[in-house]
């Protein structure tokens, strides 16, 4: 954040010996970690790492077999799960939703842990909704049937949904897998709005390297279900880490927009020689914009 | 945020549910124009009019006889059997996120058929003693298929697949038990297994009206749960609903009015796996429609009745046979559109 200002957000989310998997499978097996209050945490690694395990145990969507999840210092296991809910909300990776229902219905349907059988809907109900579905340019779309939606706006409503939640903190399940370009930077956009207007704790697991440096305050590095390194992006994506954790050589060089770290794949087909030998600034530059299109994604590798 | 943005939002849940209250309040009078149609019809035609007059209470003795003792029983039967089992089909979809889910084509009505057809058979009971095998067989059935579907919790797609394995083996048991039986008992047993309203009486209106009083309540708070969990397990989690417990307790109303209605007319076919997609589309809800299912259970077999009775001359058909050239063909269409899409429904 450029201005530091003192987190209004009380809760906090952290993590005690994780021990967590599948059915026999355990994917975690000892982790700790701290997920600062009030910043963009971002969980970066290889396919089956176990990030996408660690966000579920954390939004207590699987049940540790050992360790706890502690929400503002309490096992979130013990924590009544309606209570939860009105704490953190979670968006999976591929959410369903009924045939035909409508932007409105879909958001509206957030509202559910903060609404009883007794006490039906009012209007405090109505405005939380229309002010999720403001902040995420969701409200002209209101009566549209959500299969009729592009994959950004869709997100962009499935994200509204969480936030009609009212929740501190927000847990996203790789929230730009199935957008193009320009939605995954919307979205990802949207989310940094979300954290500096309200201070939301937002975490998220994301593929693309460059975007995780770019949006996150604090990156979460993991390899065989462990975390490998933790810190601000400069601190964690380095050409070291991301052999380790990828086992992908790379150069690793200032984003030319945001200066945050850049990572460029060398892959096997590529060497010094076949790339143009004056490296001009325009030359870096190109390289680099081109990386951050997402051209050389190492998730696509 | 703005006050038009608040209005805008109020609007357009007030528009989801007048749509809603306008099919609501159609289907209530049509299905009642059927009710009374049905009772105004037989061996002794009564004008509707008298009929009307003879339900509120006025109407001759003669009319009053025949009205409210002789068809009264076997119209409200088939009002409270097709609403259950609209009811039954809309939760069981819901749940499953799929229009094959409903109690017909997963097993729960045959197992409460192979129950039914061994007390008629095997026991040679008749009646209510049959009636009771047939709830047995129901939940018999569903609990086998929960037991068998779970494993870390219940997915959809285990239920349905695992439901569809567990009709097959309960249809054949019954074709067993067919083929052992002599043919005047098969033949009665063939009856029951069609769906039939022929004969019933105030015994059947009550067992039903007393299990509607006890699941409706239960009802009416596990719609909101089953709103949620039609958002799929991650969601309706992170939502803060308790997944399994709310799941269970919706089967399990699910399973009971199944089994009621096909504990009173055998199981009429189609009737809880037409009527909740119908509804959904006339409210253009994407909802559960409850009500709406259920009245349109009530109108399908109601209907059904009456083609049944009266479409043939001479010859009457058990209601079954009706609701079955009604159905079929729409459970061919899905799975023809379900192919094509490549969605599995």
């Amino acid at each position: 954040m450029e201005n530091p200002v003192e987190p209004v957000t009380q809760h906090s989310l952290a993590a005690d010996g994780l021990a967590v998997g599948y059915d026999q499978r355990e994917i975690i097996h000892d982790l700790s970690v701290r997920i600062p209050t009030g910043k963009i945490t971002v969980i970066v690694g290889a396919n089956a790492c176990g990030k996408s395990t660690l966000l579920k145990a954390l939004a207590r969507l699987l049940k540790p077999s050992r360790g706890t999840v502690l929400l503002d210092g309490k096992s979130i296991q013990q924590i009544p799960t309606r209570e939860v809910a009105t704490k953190l909300g979670l968006l999976p990776q591929s959410p369903t939703a009924p045939e035909g229902i409508t932007v409105a219905d879909l958001v509206g349907r957030g509202r559910y842990p903060r609404t009883r059988w007794i006490r039906q809907w009012s209007r405090s109900d109505d405005e939380a909704v229309a002010e999720a579905m403001t902040s995420t340019d969701v409200l002209s779309i209101a009566d549209r049937p959500i299969d009729e939606l592009s994959g950004g706006q869709r997100q962009r409503v499935w994200i509204a949904m969480a936030l009609a939640q009212e929740t501190d903190i927000l847990l996203l399940d790789e929230p730009t897998t199935f957008l193009d370009l320009t939605h995954q930077f919307e979205v990802l956009d949207l989310l940094v709005d979300l954290n500096r207007s309200e201070d939301r704790t937002i975490v998220l697991v994301l593929h693309d390297l460059n975007q995780a440096c770019r949006f996150g305050d604090h990156l979460i590095a993991m390899k065989d279900g462990a975390i490998v390194a933790e810190g601000n992006p400069s601190q964690v994506i380095t050409e070291d880490v991301v052999q380790d954790v990828f086992g992908l050589a790379v150069k690793v060089v200032p984003d030319p927009v945001a200066g945050t770290p850049m990572v460029v794949p060398i892959g096997r087909h590529t060497s010094a020689q076949d790339t143009p030998t004056r490296t001009s600034p325009v030359a870096a530059a190109l390289a680099a914009s081109a990386a951050a299109n997402g051209v050389c994604r190492p998730s696509d590798r | 945020m703005t006050a038009e943005a608040v209005h805008v939002i109020a609007q357009a849940r007030r528009a989801r549910q007048t749509r809603s209250l306008v099919v609501i309040v159609v289907l209530a009078v049509v299905v009642f124009a059927i009710f009374c149609v049905s009772l105004s019809l037989g061996d002794f035609n009564i004008p509707v009019i008298d009929v009307v007059k003879t339900l509120f209470g006025g109407g001759d003795r003669a009319t009053e006889f025949i009205v409210n003792r002789l068809r009264l029983p076997r119209a409200l039967t088939g009002l409270l059997v097709g609403t259950a089992l609209g009811l039954s089909g809309a939760i069981f979809q819901s749940i499953a996120r799929n229009p094959l889910a409903s109690p017909d084509i997963i097993g729960v009505t045959y197992g409460a058929s192979a129950f039914a057809v061994f007390a008629i058979v095997t026991l040679g009971l008749t009646g209510v003693a049959v009636s009771a095998f047939a709830i047995v067989g129901a939940v018999l059935t569903a609990f086998i298929m929960y037991v068998l579907a779970w494993r870390h919790g219940v997915s959809s797609y285990r239920l349905i697949l695992i439901g569809i394995g567990i009709g097959a083996i309960a249809t054949s048991i019954t074709s067993y038990l067919l083929t052992k039986a002599r043919v005047e008992i098969a033949q009665q047993a063939l009856i029951w297994l069609t769906g039939s309203l022929n004969g019933r009486d105030w015994s059947n209106v009550r067992s039903l009206a007393i299990t509607f009083v006890v699941l409706l309540p239960v009802m009416a708070f596990l719609v909101r749960q089953l709103r949620i969990l039609q958002l799929g397990d991650e969601t309706a989690y992170g939502l803060g609903l308790r997944v399994e417990v709310a799941r269970l307790g919706l089967i399990v109303v699910a399973v009971l009015l199944a089994a009621v209605a096909t504990a009173a007319a055998g199981p009429i076919g189609f009737v809880a796996f037409v009527a909740p997609p119908i509804a959904r589309r006339l409210t253009r809800s994407p909802g559960p429609a409850m009500i709406t299912s259920g009245l349109l259970g009530a109108l399908v077999v109601g209907l059904s009745d009456l083609v049944a009775q009266h479409a043939f001359g001479e010859t009457q058909l058990p209601v079954g046979v009706v609701t079955g050239v009604v159905g079929a063909p729409y459970l061919m269409f899905l799975l023809a559109r379900a192919n094509r899409v490549g969605s599995g429904g």
